[in-house]
């Protein structure tokens, strides 16, 4: 919402000065988000007169003037090579110290070729003001040197823009600031104050409202041999100042109005309607063309005004086309009317037309004003066309918008934390226009003025549909009561200035805090440390990628298909965020960084829902080496990620198991999956498919892993008991096993891990051997195991006896021969 | 010394000295003092002699003995440390030579700042709360005071989801972490402290706008809770954050559909240098107010027994400042020579103790 100063003016009678206006403008909740100040810029500039103009001695193109720039600059020498300057002319002169917006410059007095200089004579295009450059500005010749150009030129008006927030209607009016800034105690609001225009003829055009949800008020009136030129210069440059176009006066009437009262208004030209009534209906499927030419097909949620011939007018967003006024118009019919916030809200969203009609209303507009506002618009269209004024005709009746507030004073301290004199609060809700019903010492009621459409707003709750009903029933009645004590204290808060409430440091709970991180929460933090520890560089991806990569990763059910995305490749909720990781691998091979490792620790989405996925990937090669060849990343390097990550995370890694059957984007053979039980998988990890990465064009080794952190059981918080620490040495026997050659080893393992419990604390895969030393079709395994005796030390036969179990259990399970 | 064992002596010596590795000197050791050497020959006629030859030969015999002993053994020593020390010339290598580099691993800034600001909020004894990314409408929105029609719903491009069945609203990606105040508030019983991180998701793309960012909210419902303490709260963390105690921070009254009163709040900095905290200059980095009534109803709270304040804050934007990061789409390009210069060490989580 722009306005200028003077604007404002006309309705704050103030001596505040700009910076003062626009700090309290912040401090009220209507924060500035733009001052345009030329007046300040401009400054610097007079008004001047060259007394007399000669040929500068030393250059051609130079010319010495002598200017008279009024008060302290009555014969000033300047040199100035403007070929159009000349004795008499009156100019625009610059003092030295003078910034010149367009160039940057600051004036210097000083010699030009020998001849003294003591200023500038100035271009439209040097003040930033125009294109026009051919030699310096000419005024008018009566013109008194040494006034302020700013001032001269009518340009000291600065316009301040201001954001208004959705609850604010009321302050998208020059009124409604004025009002606000007044009851901060910058000045006095104007009375504004309107005369009946008498009517000379009954108006012919009646109104029907079939729609009175969408429209519960509408007034009207004609006028007729009404003269639509151009608008007054008063009213083209206020609307000049704040970026309006002035089209015409029967136009420019109508903005005025929007922005003067936040009153909404239009004109229909009377002669382009047909029949002898307007109606308020649904649409129905008509299409309209707007004033601004785009055409819109009405729906039945619409609120439409239309004449026998058709749709004229979306109501309250914008007028037709083919009804609105031109030049040649004479007769008018006005429209002031009051339409349903939340109608005009869906319409205008419904059809994405924008005005600042639909801006108004949809917030709502003071709801006691349409006769007025009428007859003020109606005098004003009198005194800038001519022509005379029709009776008023309407349809439904004013609204019952009287309601009430009350405030408790104690309140303003118990919830605002500000203690403030009840009269001064009182003080302050009158200055907005609140008028005190009844007072006591402890509290007030207020009437609620017709245009705070923000205040003590009938009750609208959504409450969770399975509150118990006794809890929902005392949480409504709660609402009911404070809710509108809350919105005058945030009247009073905001005019006061909440930095006038003294900040308090939260009350301690605790002297020692408790964990602020649930145990998961520190978990998964452990986690991201853990993987960033091994060499692993976080990253962030978006939640959401292109449907055909996610598809490469998972499903992509429809329901995780977002039905308005920005674009075309942030379309689908992502299965994974190794989505993200590959495409950043690409990303930056592509930026000649091939050799990586990354992580993130962040959502997947599939049927079942949300996931929080630790996912990492490595590609390329291990830094090349002094005898050291570079190496390609590999799957074991990704495994042990994936189990450091686990560990962190909480995973009982005794009871994991790996099974070889990975997702479909890894590598065959060369993928994992780590699982705890039968049914539960922890994660998973491997070489990606070599078609998943040619299909992308990456031509480095790439190798991922996943967790499924939420997988993971929460570990049992028991207190550990003290470790069994034996005085006897720990002994270790080597074995080497033929078994088949497709036997996961870690069957293996576990078999002879579980030969002697007590006594074997560590078994451990030493060598692995394909080859013509075995029989075909079957590999050694080289496996080390740990005994650990604790009361005493083992005898042979003891040794002997366990290492025979282990024999056995390793044939036994997994068809496991001693290698000869 | 009789002349046999002074020519044994000079022998021994001589043999010594030339000795010129362990071998040789091994050699002449085993030569002398071994089972056949010269010495031990000689000691062993001594069971020949006379008590009176005895005394005085075998008295001669010890004494050389012991010196050929003593003389040998320092040679040996002698030679091992001349051994070692070539040893050690034939090993050195050039130090200067690159040991394999550690692949150096780092977090995410986001994750940095969201550590801190558990760090600083939970000494005030807030806890974390989560929340998930796809909403109902009636979380994100309706029971936030923000009905459908509500203007406030414009300014946020909101993306959908399908619904989750036929004639129910569509899901939406949370356009705030507000969602999980509702959840908070439904779930358990105040007093509450809480902060919520998270992602959030608006349909907008350009130079300072990312369609996905996140955000953290906060809430507070206890009795006697007041905008004052709103106030020292988020002064109190901001100076933390920034670590300025003097941090200019300035309260400016706004709105939210979801808060009343509801307020937007500034730190000083300079506009020109981008320094913050000084300069004369505000900047907007948060939102905030007390919870609205409606909202307190919607969840089952009375606002005549409960009242508390919420507020909002840009994760990333906070980063950027505190960090100086220029760019907002950088932090999701995951380009590796960013991540190095910005990411922080694993090793030194944000601990108030240790500083942040």
């Amino acid at each position: 919402m722009k306005f200028s100063l003077s604007w404002l003016r006309e309705h704050l009678e103030t001596t505040a000065t700009l910076e003062e206006i626009c700090a309290t403008l912040n401090t009220i909740g209507l924060e500035v988000e733009g001052v345009e100040d030329r007046g300040a810029i401009l400054a610097p500039f007079r008004t001047a007169r060259i007394i007399e103009a000669t040929q500068h001695p030393n250059a051609d193109r130079l010319r010495v003037c002598q200017v008279d720039a009024g008060e302290g600059f009555e014969r000033v020498q300047v040199v100035c090579g403007a070929p159009n300057a000349r004795t008499g002319l009156h100019v625009i002169f610059a003092p030295p110290g003078t910034f010149i917006p367009a160039s940057g410059i600051t004036i210097k007095a000083g010699k030009l070729r020998g001849e003294e200089s003591g200023g500038m004579l100035c271009s439209l295009r040097e003040l930033g003001l125009g294109e026009e450059s051919d030699g310096i500005a000419e005024l008018p010749d009566d013109t008194v040197p040494g006034q302020s150009y700013a001032l001269f030129a009518d340009l000291d008006d600065p316009v301040i823009d201001i954001a208004i927030t959705p609850n604010r209607g009321d302050a998208l009016a020059v009124r409604g600031i004025a009002r606000d800034l007044a009851a901060a105690g910058l000045g006095e609001l104007k009375p504004w104050l309107t005369a009946t225009v008498e009517s000379r003829f009954d108006t012919p055009i009646d109104w029907r409202v079939t729609f009175p949800e969408a429209c519960p008020w509408v007034l009207g009136r004609s006028l007729r041999g009404v003269k639509n030129g151009p608008s007054p210069e008063w009213l083209r440059r206020r609307l000049e100042s704040i970026g309006l176009r002035p089209v015409s006066a029967l136009v420019d009437i109508t903005n005025f109005f929007t922005f003067d009262l936040g009153r909404p208004l239009h004109v229909f030209d009377a002669d382009k309607l047909l029949g002898s009534e307007l109606t308020i209906c649904r649409g129905a499927g008509e299409t309209f063309t707007a004033l601004d030419g785009s055409e819109h097909v009405m729906t039945p949620d619409d609120c439409v005004i239309a004449d026998s011939r058709g749709v004229q007018s979306l109501a309250g967003i914008m007028g037709g086309a083919e009804s609105g006024v031109s030049e040649t118009t004479t007769n008018v019919f006005v429209e002031c009317a009051l339409f349903d916030p939340v109608a005009i809200a869906l319409a205008g969203r419904r059809h994405n037309l924008h005005s600042d009609a639909r801006q108004r209303f949809e917030r709502g507009v003071d709801q006691a004003l349409p006769p007025a506002a009428l007859e003020a618009a109606t005098r004003m269209i009198l005194d800038l066309c001519g022509g005379e004024a029709g009776s008023v005709v309407s349809a439904g009746v004013e609204p019952a918008w009287q309601r009430q507030a009350h405030l408790e004073f104690a309140r303003l301290e118990t919830l605002g934390g500000l203690s403030e004199a009840p009269d001064h609060a009182v003080h302050l809700l009158e200055r907005l226009g609140f008028a005190v019903r009844e007072r006591d010492a402890r509290h007030v009621v207020v009437d609620v003025p017709s245009w705070r459409n923000d205040i003590a707003t009938p009750m609208l709750l959504d409450q969770r549909p399975d509150l118990p009903p006794a809890r929902a029933q005392a949480a409504a009645q709660g609402a009911i009561e404070i809710d509108p004590e809350v919105d005058l204290v945030e009247e009073i808060l905001r005019l006061r200035g909440l930095d006038s409430v003294p900040a308090v440091s939260l009350p301690l709970r605790s002297a020692v805090p408790l964990p602020a991180l649930s145990s998961r929460q520190t978990r998964i933090a452990g986690l991201r440390r853990q993987l960033a520890a091994r060499g692993l560089l976080e990253t962030v991806g978006f939640s959401f990628v292109a449907m055909d990569q996610a598809a490469a990763f998972g499903e992509t059910p429809a329901d995780l298909h977002l039905l308005n995305p920005i674009a075309a490749d942030l379309d689908q909720m992502r299965p994974t965020p190794l989505v993200n990781l590959l495409a950043a691998v690409r990303a930056n091979a592509a930026r000649g960084y091939p050799d990586l490792g990354l992580f993130e620790v962040g959502p997947g989405f599939d049927a079942d829902g949300q996931k929080l996925i630790a996912a990492g990937i490595r590609s390329g090669h291990s830094p090349r080496l002094p005898g050291q060849p570079a190496q390609p990343v590999d799957l074991w390097q990704v495994k042990a990620d994936a189990l450091a990550g686990l560990a962190v995370a909480g995973a009982a890694m005794e009871g994991c198991t790996i099974t070889a059957d990975a997702p479909s984007y890894y590598h065959p053979g060369r993928s994992g999956v780590i699982r705890q039980g039968p049914k539960l998988v922890l994660g998973h990890f491997g070489q990606l498919h070599p078609a998943l990465l040619a299909a992308r064009g990456i031509d480095v080794p790439v190798c991922a892993f996943t967790l499924y952190t939420d997988a993971v059981p929460e570990p049992r918080r028991k207190r550990k008991a003290p470790p069994a620490l034996s005085a006897f040495q720990p002994l270790r026997r080597d074995f080497a096993f033929v078994v088949a050659a497709d036997l996961p080893a870690e069957k293996l393992l576990r078999a002879v891990k579980g030969a002697e419990r007590n006594l074997i604390v560590a078994v451990h895969l030493f060598d692995v051997y394909e080859g013509d030393k075995v029989p075909a079709g079957h590999k050694s395994l080289g496996v080390e195991i740990t005994l650990q005796p604790m009361d005493r030390t083992l005898t042979d036969a003891e040794i002997e006896a366990v290492c025979d179990r282990v024999v056995a259990a390793a044939q036994k399970s997994c068809n496991a021969v001693l290698r000869g | 010394m009789s002349d046999d064992l002074e020519t044994l002596r000079e022998q021994t010596v001589q043999a010594l000295a030339a000795a010129t590795d362990l071998r040789e000197w091994d050699a002449v050791r085993v030569g002398t003092l071994g089972k056949s050497g010269r010495l031990t020959a000689l000691l062993k006629e001594l069971g020949r002699m006379t008590p009176d030859e005895r005394r005085t030969r075998g008295g001669a015999l010890n004494r050389l003995r012991d010196e050929l002993s003593r003389l040998i053994e320092a040679r040996g020593q002698e030679l091992e440390t001349a051994a070692l020390n070539a040893r050690l010339a034939a090993e050195r290598v050039d130090v200067t030579l690159p040991c394999a580099p550690d692949a150096q691993g780092l977090l995410h800034p986001i994750t940095r700042t969201i550590e801190e600001m558990a760090a600083i909020f939970g000494s005030m004894g807030f806890q974390l709360a989560e929340g998930p990314d796809i909403e109902s409408d009636w979380h994100n929105f309706s029971a936030l005071n923000t009905p459908a029609h509500h203007p406030a719903r414009t300014d946020q491009d909101t993306f959908y989801l399908p619904a989750e069945a036929s004639g129910q609203p569509e899901r939406v990606l949370r356009t705030q972490t507000s969602g999980v105040q509702i959840r908070t508030m439904l779930g358990q019983e105040p007093p509450i402290r809480i902060i919520a991180p998270g992602r959030t998701y608006r349909a907008d793309h350009d130079a300072t706008h990312s369609p996905m960012f996140h955000q953290c909210e906060g809430l507070v419902i206890e009795k006697g809770i007041t905008l004052g303490h709103l106030k020292g709260c988020l002064s109190d963390f901001l100076r933390a954050f920034f670590q300025m105690p003097d941090l200019p921070v300035r309260f400016r009254a706004s709105y939210f559909p979801f808060t009343e009163p509801s307020m937007e709040i500034d730190i000083g900095w300079s506009r020109r240098t981008g320094q913050i905290g000084t300069g004369g200059d505000w900047l907007e980095v948060l939102g905030a107010g007390m919870v609205h009534p409606r909202v307190l109803a919607n969840c089952g709270l009375d606002a005549r027994e409960w009242q508390g304040f919420a507020f909002g804050m840009g994760i990333e934007r906070l980063t950027m400042l505190r960090h100086g990061i220029p760019d907002l789409r950088s932090f999701y390009e995951s380009d590796v020579r960013w991540l190095r210069h910005y990411g922080t060490s694993p090793l030194s989580p944000a601990m108030l103790h240790e500083g942040l």
